[in-house]
């Protein structure tokens, strides 16, 4: 095998550690086939079905009124489950990595059973607990309180799928960081509240963030518990993945990529938002603690 | 504030603590790791609580107090300094977060801030970040923040732990500097024991949970009340000596003793500048106690105006310091005799030296490696 410290490139030697030209190219290759493949071409058809009619049929297809009302309940998911879940995400990083308390443990792997669990049952638990059939079936049905099979049970199950992002990603960044600044706010006179706004929050910042931007996506991506959930009722239960599938199970094909497609540049924006982001806090602080 | 009282009965960690510290006192709680003294310190801060006894400022239970009315300033081991603020805004944190009633105009804190940084040396550094900081000037942005909320009392965690040897010399210097002109009240934890000897005014020596000793640096270093005392504070040499009829006897000679020990083994403990050698066929010296026999010379350092020997004494190692001019005036090589006499020494009984320390083990000789049968058989190559 040529040796790696003979190898001469356009830009000069090659350092003698790392592999010879022939294992670079190999790898390389496999990376960048992989990403073409499972990543880049599919994306790429669903723009080019989209607008396989012409931007017209495209517009037509996006603005029909149970396509925007999808929109709408994805959009009204969203809004309601990243707030709810970010707050249970900062409460529970918090009780883990500064206090003590007996079932804590337990409490770390709860939070990741959403996680682990197919997303189908994450839906049908949920049924079995409001749905008519379920345990609390025939009590909500005496008070008339739709959950299952009505805008409260996506926003339920789209809650439960989502829980774990933003916990998973502040409770090893907190235990990372310890409570050293904290008790020095404490000691420094700062009070509960102070302390958090001004020394824990801009701490985890980013990691806050990214797990945000995390939940955010599986929010409005999610299929699997709200389908169970949902009950496929056109313009009232559909969220947009759902409606993806609807319209191409009914052959409306320009229809389906169009949402398709709505929900890629979505997915594209937030990963722009976070990489700008992550820009800005490099060029802020000169060497990330 | 003044005398402070603590009592305390949580045995894993503290075993019934009693400390009074006076005003305007420098204290140092000096012990190996795991001795509970951190423990202490946090305890004192009110950073964490004991399970059994109390700790009274001003005559006062410290649970009764505010944070406000404790006055007490914290500096963390690893400085703890808010890595997203400036140094400026370090140091003014303490001013900005007091209740408005309390609170001065913004450009009051900003003289008082430029105040504190001129004091620790870091005028010019107010705009920069931690990350951007040498350990050193964390230390002293460490400093000036807590000193900002005007404590009364301030309580260090082996704050020159992480610096190396000049820098820490230096810092060691500012803070007494201004311990004294702003008469604080100082409790400062540390495993170094040089350092707590050269700063504090007294200093307490822990160990596994409790104050073995307290007392000025000098009255611990020339009396120290236990074996693990005398290790902890220096190098020490062991010999072997018999209590009889309530002295001490090495050989036939006798050393004198400064508290009553009962009959049975005992341990001279002598720090090596008391180790004091002599030719074999020379006179005999004045000073000290003449130990039997003859010591060989394993090893010599002479490095500056301090020679240290090691010398193999009864099949334990002694170390013996002395001026490097004494040492050429003996003559003395690698393998040549000498004898030994002892200035001074502290005698304990066997059985605490066993139980508190490692002297011995670590005086004991290493066996001698068996030769490789190559080095036998020259012929064989």
């Amino acid at each position: 095998m040529a040796r790696a410290s003979d190898a001469t490139t356009d830009l000069g030697r090659v350092p003698a550690l790392s592999e010879s030209r022939g294992v670079r190219a190999v790898l390389i290759a496999v990376a960048a086939g992989f990403f073409l493949l499972f990543l880049l071409l599919p994306l790429l058809v669903v723009f080019v079905e989209a607008l396989r009619q012409g931007l017209y049929a495209y517009w037509a297809g996006l603005t029909e009124p149970e396509t925007l009302a999808a929109m709408r309940l994805t959009l009204l998911t969203a809004i309601v489950v990243v707030p709810i879940n970010t707050l249970f995400g900062i409460a529970a990083a918090w009780a883990v990595t500064k206090f003590n308390f007996a079932g804590k443990n337990l409490l770390i792997t709860l939070i990741d059973v959403p996680f682990s669990v197919s997303p189908v049952i994450g839906g049908m638990v949920f049924v079995l607990l409001f749905g008519l059939p379920g345990l609390l079936g025939p009590w909500l049905a005496a008070h008339d309180i739709k959950i299952i099979f009505a805008v409260p049970g996506v926003i339920i199950a789209t809650l439960f799928v989502t829980s774990p992002f933003v916990a998973r990603e502040l409770i090893p960044l907190m235990q990372k960081q310890g409570t050293d600044q904290e008790e020095a706010a404490l000691m420094l006179g700062a009070n509960g509240l102070q302390t958090f706004l001004r020394i824990t929050l801009p701490n985890i910042k980013w990691g806050l963030l990214y797990g945000v931007l995390l939940c955010n996506g599986r929010a409005i991506g999610e299929f699997g518990a709200v389908a169970v959930v949902s009950g496929h009722i056109m313009g009232l239960t559909n969220t947009m993945p759902l409606h993806v599938e609807v319209l191409y199970n009914d052959f409306n094909f320009v229809a389906a990529f169009a949402v398709a497609s709505l929900l890629v540049m979505m997915a594209f924006a937030t990963l722009v938002l976070k990489t700008a982001l992550e820009a800005r806090a490099a060029w802020k602080y000169p060497t990330l603690p | 504030m003044k005398n402070l009282t603590k009592r305390f009965g949580h045995l894993s960690v503290l075993d019934r603590i009693n400390l009074q510290i006076h005003d305007n006192e420098f204290i140092g709680l000096l012990g190996p790791s795991g001795s509970g003294k951190t423990t202490l310190l946090r305890i004192l801060a009110g950073l964490e609580l004991a399970d059994d006894g109390a700790v009274e400022i001003g005559g006062r239970d410290s649970r009764t107090l505010s944070l406000e009315e404790r006055r007490i300033g914290f500096v963390f081991q690893h400085y703890a300094l808010f890595n997203h603020m400036t140094v400026f805004q370090n140091v003014a944190f303490g001013l900005q977060v007091k209740p408005r009633h309390a609170r001065k105009s913004a450009s009051a804190i900003k003289q008082r801030v430029r105040e504190l940084l001129a004091l620790v040396q870091l005028k010019a550094f107010e705009d920069r970040f931690p990350v951007q900081l040498s350990g050193g000037q964390r230390q002293r942005v460490a400093l000036a923040r807590t000193l900002a909320i005007e404590p009364k009392v301030l309580l260090l965690d082996e704050p020159f732990g992480a610096l190396d040897a000049k820098v820490r010399v230096e810092l060691r210097r500012s803070l007494r500097e201004i311990h004294d002109t702003a008469g604080l009240t100082t409790v400062f934890v540390t495993h170094d024991q040089e350092e707590a000897l050269d700063l504090a005014d007294r200093v307490a020596i822990m160990n596994r949970g409790i104050i073995e000793q307290v007392g000025t640096p000098l009255e611990v270093y020339d009396a120290p009340k236990s074996p693990f005392i005398f290790d902890f504070l220096g190098h020490t040499n062991s010999f072997d000596c018999v209590v009889r009829g309530g002295k001490a006897y090495v050989g036939e000679n006798e050393l004198p003793l400064d508290k009553t020990i009962r009959d049975g083994p005992a341990v001279a403990f002598v720090r090596p500048h008391d180790v004091l050698l002599a030719p074999t066929d020379g006179p005999q010296g004045k000073t000290g106690t003449r130990l039997p026999g003859t010591a060989r010379v394993r090893f010599i350092s002479a490095l500056g105006q301090r020679a240290t020997t090691e010398l193999l004494y009864e099949r334990r190692l002694i170390e013996a310091e002395m001026t490097r001019q004494s040492l050429q005036d003996l003559e003395l090589r690698v393998g040549s005799k000498c004898k030994i006499s002892l200035r001074h020494a502290r005698v304990y009984a066997r059985q605490e030296v066993e139980e508190q320390t490692r002297v011995a083990e670590r005086a004991a000789v290493r066996p001698r490696k068996r030769r490789r049968l190559r080095d036998r058989l020259p012929t064989l190559r």
